[in-house]
């Protein structure tokens, strides 16, 4: 069996087990065992990676390609380079801090342990597929697990909630398999069978015109689950609705399907097209990162401000992917990991303090950092590392973003850079907004003041999440490499 | 010259923010304030070895300080844009090692008095541990990026201690304050460090100061927009942070309300250390600022820097808390170093602006740091920061009132001590330049030992207060540095700076301009008489004075109405008329479309539903029609 395959295997398998448990005691147990199994697959996939790049300097290693349904020459094939070790890796983590986060859930235990790891199952897949055809497969099926998570362990109004999100991506698919679709009969150009694997299409110029047809479609397919201005708005209503450990994999790790896709499949396959169409797409996320910003200046509820955080964050690394170089495209990839971990954070966090106060509403909320101290400073701190704080990894992203996207000359290219530059100021008025209402200031409710500590299990999942944000931001060299070496056959393919 | 045991000196205060963070609960008080003041002790025994060795020990060459340079990778940008960390000995980092080392000694000694008692001791010591490490990282980067990178740490680190009583609503507003005017000006300095990176391809200070190198010589060859260069522009962004951090007009209204933190953080932070990292700043880069488009920004440096000291002088004249009328004074003499730093040249005596401008900063470090003391001692005594609570203090507290008046007739420029000496050498470069600036630092001069000595009898002299409490000398933890720092106040202005800090880094004699230093030491005597007049004892002459100034005297003590237009830019323009909006749009709008696709899907869904009636006859009639109206279109297709 390859290293890569297991990622796919294990979770069916721990899902199998899943299924034999009975109560909330076994579940979790041969959840959280599953999920160290794959932390330790991924860690350990990372040291693989590393040597084998040292020898190896193919695209993608650990490749492995099986012939799947032979008349449409559609193919399970696998491989991995450096971005999606670094994208596995952060799945393994977010999962397993999920777990621990999800420790008292007592509503059908089971079915939500199963959920998660058919979603974590879907979205490994993903990372590894270098077949089109495979990748959309598995994209479908961390897609739809979230409508079960939603509606049927989420709170609000979740069937609205669960619905629209689950519509809003399922139009964005049909959207996406149009253009996979159109890329698969325009792979015969070369002269060769058609195909959906990724590195033999690559080879063949898709003619111009069908590039300009189906970059639009392919961008805006993956682009909505990246949350691109004006398809966000299923994100927000999604979030508020889901269940802690649905919010931390769905905005820490699925969102960022989106512009993996985005850079993997539509920049890649059709670089033409990515050329003429990046004016227009800049403007839609230029005014996806300051427009969400400002959108959360205005939200009371907390996942709501996080919701929209997020669209100013990823609308981030749409800017930067279509800034067409390397440095940007290196942010781009550093902000996917850093938002997935800053935000996989910040839900778990607000997860504890909704647990206890039961109320998300920052105006009802006031003087945490005096009742549950330990909960609120990790908050601080990972407001600290949202605004864009040197030390934690924000800030190296965003660098790299900002460092990139000044590298096009040119006035439209310098006006959309500003725009999103100067979300810096508007993310710190934000952040320092919910930090001072509901953090500082005097304990607004008398029942606040004998609230539980954070228990071991919390403790334990902040810390999983927190540590890669100090790590990254502290010594962001060798991440930041193996992502440049990956990235340069991508970035050749553009120029 | 060995620098390897220099990078102790930022990772002592690391260690110790680390320690004291991660196991706050589980060191006892009185622990965590030895651990801060040891480790700062060693910090700054390190930092007088080093400016020991690097002045008097190490080799010149050609007559000129060397720079000595340690660093390491840490992330790569480009294929030629890299970032380092490491360490940058020249000069003014050495001389800045030992200001910053010796303020924060002299407030961890003292805080452990000021503090004890408070629910969050260690917490304190953390993170003035913190701030400490940030701001010798600061001081010590290779490279622009390093110093933004520490920039924000220092920004962070004084929001954290602003804030620091953090049930305090007024404490809270004013460290977001803080941050997000701080932010909005670093925003202009992150992408003035983006102009200089695309344009001259380095962040290097190394690189970017050689006045041969292509950083410099090459500024005219860059694109221009609106009739300045590129690197023109950079360098006015990179001033706008500088402003942004030294609380320049108009970036300087955070600055009053930081006062909000205890008031050891206010010595150290806001009086001797972060706030004049603008003026740093610019020293770091001041050949470029010079060299580049003949000195354009340094020009605007200048009178930014004039103007600032103008008008902050005469806000402080109005003022009732003792901490803003420092604050506001701290603000008034930043804007004298950047004056001076505005009207330097770069060899031997035409220099004298920047040597006076770092002198002072180090003479005003010692002398603002000890006033600060000195009001938190005097507020940690009668329990109010407003003069109106205070008088007669000299009878409970003469070791406070002793150093308070060394410091205030340092600032206000009497001979010996260390503030005639720097203030004397600024004059003398703004007299060599420009009348005007020379006319603002003379009258800023007078204000100055006006509004000094208004504060000092104020709150020593003036009306005889009856306190509930009988006010007590402080303890010795804060004692002692208040008299560490009198003395260094009544010393320092001997240091023959010109020898040691200097543009071209080769040294100069420096002259007293007896006429100058004349002018200088009357208008300061005026001042202080005047002062003596108002408020020696208690009259009704000051009332008078602002009963005839009327409207004037209720603009300045407003502060000019400032913070009412930061609030109304922030309340109203950001919060009402951009957030409001934008969240509306995208409920109503944005997300209404796709609300309006899925109901129009359901309401479509249920119109085809209503086909499925059930009824034999409706569907026979579906049929017939269909069959007729194909047959009706293959008919047509197959005759024409």
């Amino acid at each position: 069996m390859d290293i890569l395959s297991l990622f796919v295997l294990v979770p069916v398998l721990v899902v199998a087990l899943l299924a034999l448990t009975t109560g909330l005691k076994q579940a979790r147990l041969v959840a959280l065992a599953g999920g160290l199994l794959q932390f330790g697959m991924a860690v350990n996939l990372l040291f693989a990676y590393l040597q084998e790049r040292a020898v190896n300097d193919a695209i993608f290693v650990f490749t492995r390609d099986i012939v799947w349904f032979k008349q449409l020459n559609i193919h399970y094939s696998i491989g991995v380079d450096g971005i999606s070790v670094a994208l596995l890796l952060l799945t393994a983590i977010i999962l397993l801090a999920g777990i621990f986060i999800s420790w008292k859930i007592d509503d059908l235990p089971k079915e939500f342990f199963i959920s998660l790891l058919v979603l974590a199952t879907g979205v490994y897949g993903f990372f590894i597929s270098i077949d089109l055809f495979t990748m959309f497969l598995f994209y479908e099926i961390a897609v739809i697990p979230m409508y079960l998570l939603i509606g049927i362990w989420g709170s609000g109004p979740k069937e609205y909630s669960a619905m629209k999100l689950t519509l809003m991506l399922m139009g964005a698919s049909a959207v996406l398999l149009v253009g996979i679709l159109g890329i698969y009969f325009n792979s015969i150009a070369g002269g060769g069978a058609l195909t959906f694997n990724i590195l033999e299409i690559a080879n063949v110029n898709i003619p111009y015109e069908a590039q300009l047809l189906f970059f639009p479609l392919t961008f805006v397919g993956f682009a909505v689950l990246g949350a691109l201005f004006p398809f966000h708005t299923w994100s927000p209503d999604g979030h508020a609705s889901a269940p802690t450990a649905v919010s931390m994999l769905h905005a820490g790790v699925l969102m960022k399907l989106g512009g993996y896709g985005v850079f993997r499949v539509a920049m890649f396959l059709l670089p033409a097209g990515a050329l003429e169409w990046s004016w227009f797409f800049i403007i839609l996320s230029a005014i996806g990162v300051i427009y969400g910003a400002f959108a959360a200046i205005r939200q009371t509820d907390l996942k709501y401000i996080n919701a929209y955080s997020s669209v100013s964050h990823l609308g981030m690394v749409l800017f930067a992917l279509l800034m067409l170089n390397k440095t940007a495209w290196n942010g781009a990839i550093l902000q996917s990991l850093s938002h997935g971990f800053m935000t996989a954070l910040f839900f778990a966090l607000i997860g504890m303090i909704y647990s206890r106060t039961h109320t998300r509403d920052i105006t009802r909320l006031g003087g945490l950092l005096k009742v549950i101290p330990f909960i609120s400073a990790i908050y601080v701190i990972a407001g600290l590392a949202s605004l864009g704080l040197p030390g934690f990894s924000g800030f190296v992203a965003e660098m790299n973003i900002f460092v990139g996207s000044f590298q096009q000359e040119g006035l439209f290219h310098r006006v959309a850079t500003l725009v999103s530059v100067s979300a810096i100021v508007v993310t710190a008025v934000y952040i320092l907004r919910v930090v001072g209402i509901m953090l500082m200031g005097p304990v607004k409710n008398e029942e606040f003041l004998d609230l539980p500590q954070a228990t071991w299990y919390e403790t334990t999942g902040i810390l999983l999440l927190l540590l890669p944000i100090v790590g990254i931001g502290v010594a962001p060299l060798w991440l930041s490499d193996m992502i440049l070496k990956s990235i340069q056959p991508f970035i050749q393919a553009v120029l | 010259m060995q620098t390897a045991y220099l990078l102790l000196i930022p990772l002592i205060p690391l260690l110790v923010f680390l320690v004291l963070g991660i196991f706050n609960k589980r060191i006892k008080p009185a622990v965590s304030g030895y651990i801060g003041v040891a480790g700062l002790a060693a910090a700054t025994m390190l930092s007088c070895f080093a400016a020991f060795q690097y002045f008097f020990v190490a080799d010149k060459v050609n007559g000129a300080y060397q720079t000595f340079i340690q660093k390491t990778a840490w992330m790569q940008f480009t294929d030629t844009l890299q970032v380092d960390m490491g360490i940058f000995i020249d000069p003014i980092s050495v001389m800045m090692l030992v200001v910053v080392s010796t303020i924060s000694l002299m407030v961890h000694i003292y805080s452990r008095g000021y503090m004890k008692g408070d629910a969050g001791y260690t917490k304190f010591f953390a993170f003035l541990s913190l701030f400490t490490f940030s701001m010798y990282g600061l001081v010590l980067a290779t490279n622009l990026f390093q110093i933004y990178i520490f920039w924000e740490l220092v920004g962070v680190s004084s929001f954290l201690l602003i804030g620091y009583y953090y049930t305090k609503t007024s404490a809270v507003a004013a460290a977001k304050k803080a941050f997000i005017v701080t932010r909005f000006a670093d925003f202009g300095f992150l992408v003035g460090i983006l102009i200089i990176g695309y344009y001259t391809g380095t962040f290097d200070f190394e690189a970017l100061n050689n006045p041969a190198g292509s950083a410099i010589q090459n500024w005219a060859f860059t694109s221009t927009f609106m009739g300045l260069s590129a690197i023109t522009w950079a360098l006015i962004l990179i001033f706008m942070g500088g402003a942004g951090k030294s609380a320049m007009f108009p970036l300087h209204i955070w600055l009053p309300d930081a006062m909000e933190g205890p008031t050891p953080v206010s010595a150290l932070i806001h009086a001797a250390t972060m706030v004049v990292a603008g003026v740093y700043l610019v020293a770091r880069l001041f050949p470029m600022f010079l060299f580049v488009d003949d000195g354009f920004v340094l020009q605007v440096v200048a009178y930014v820097g004039a103007f600032s000291s103008l008008f902050a002088a005469v806000i402080a004249l109005t003022q009732t808390d003792i901490k803003r009328v420092l604050a506001f004074s701290t603000m008034s003499q930043i804007g004298y170093m950047m004056m001076a730093l505005g009207v330097s040249g770069f060899d031997g005596h035409e220099g004298v602006g920047y040597m006076a401008s770092m002198f002072h900063l180090f003479t005003h470090a010692m002398f603002k740091a000890l006033l600060f003391l000195g009001a938190g001692a005097v507020i940690h005594a009668v329990h109010s920061n407003y003069l109106q609570d205070m008088g007669g203090l000299r009878k409970y507290m003469p070791v406070t009132n002793f150093t308070f008046l060394v410091a205030a007739l340092a600032i206000a420029g009497v001979p010996p001590l260390a503030g005639f000496w720097s203030k004397d050498e600024i004059l003398v470069a703004a007299y060599e330049n420009s009348p005007l600036l020379y006319g603002i630092g003379v009258v800023v001069a007078g204000l100055t030992a006006f509004y000094m000595f208004r504060l000092y009898f104020g709150i020593f002299w003036g009306k005889n207060t009856r306190y509930a409490h009988t006010p007590h000398e402080a303890p010795l933890s804060m004692t002692i540095p208040l008299v560490l720092l009198a003395f260094f106040t009544s010393v320092v202005g001997f240091i023959p700076f010109s020898r040691f800090v200097t543009a071209d880094k080769m040294g100069f004699e420096a002259h007293l301009n007896y006429p100058l230093a004349a002018i200088a030491v009357a208008v300061g005597a005026a001042g202080i008489l005047l002062a003596w007049l108002f408020y020696k004892t208690e009259n009704d002459l000051s009332d008078r004075f602002a009963h005839a100034f009327g409207s004037l005297y209720l603009w300045t003590s407003h502060k000019f109405y400032f913070d009412e237009l930061y609030l109304f830019i922030t309340r109203n323009i950001i919060f009402r008329y951009i957030s409001a909006p934008i969240a509306f749009f995208d409920k109503k709008f944005v997300d209404g479309t796709m609300e309006g696709i899925g109901n129009k899907t359901v309401l479509l869904s249920r119109k085809i539903m209503s086909v499925q009636s059930g009824k034999v006859q409706d569907y026979a009639f579906g049929f017939i029609g269909g069959v007729v109206l194909l047959a009706a279109v293959f008919i047509y297709l197959w005759t024409f």
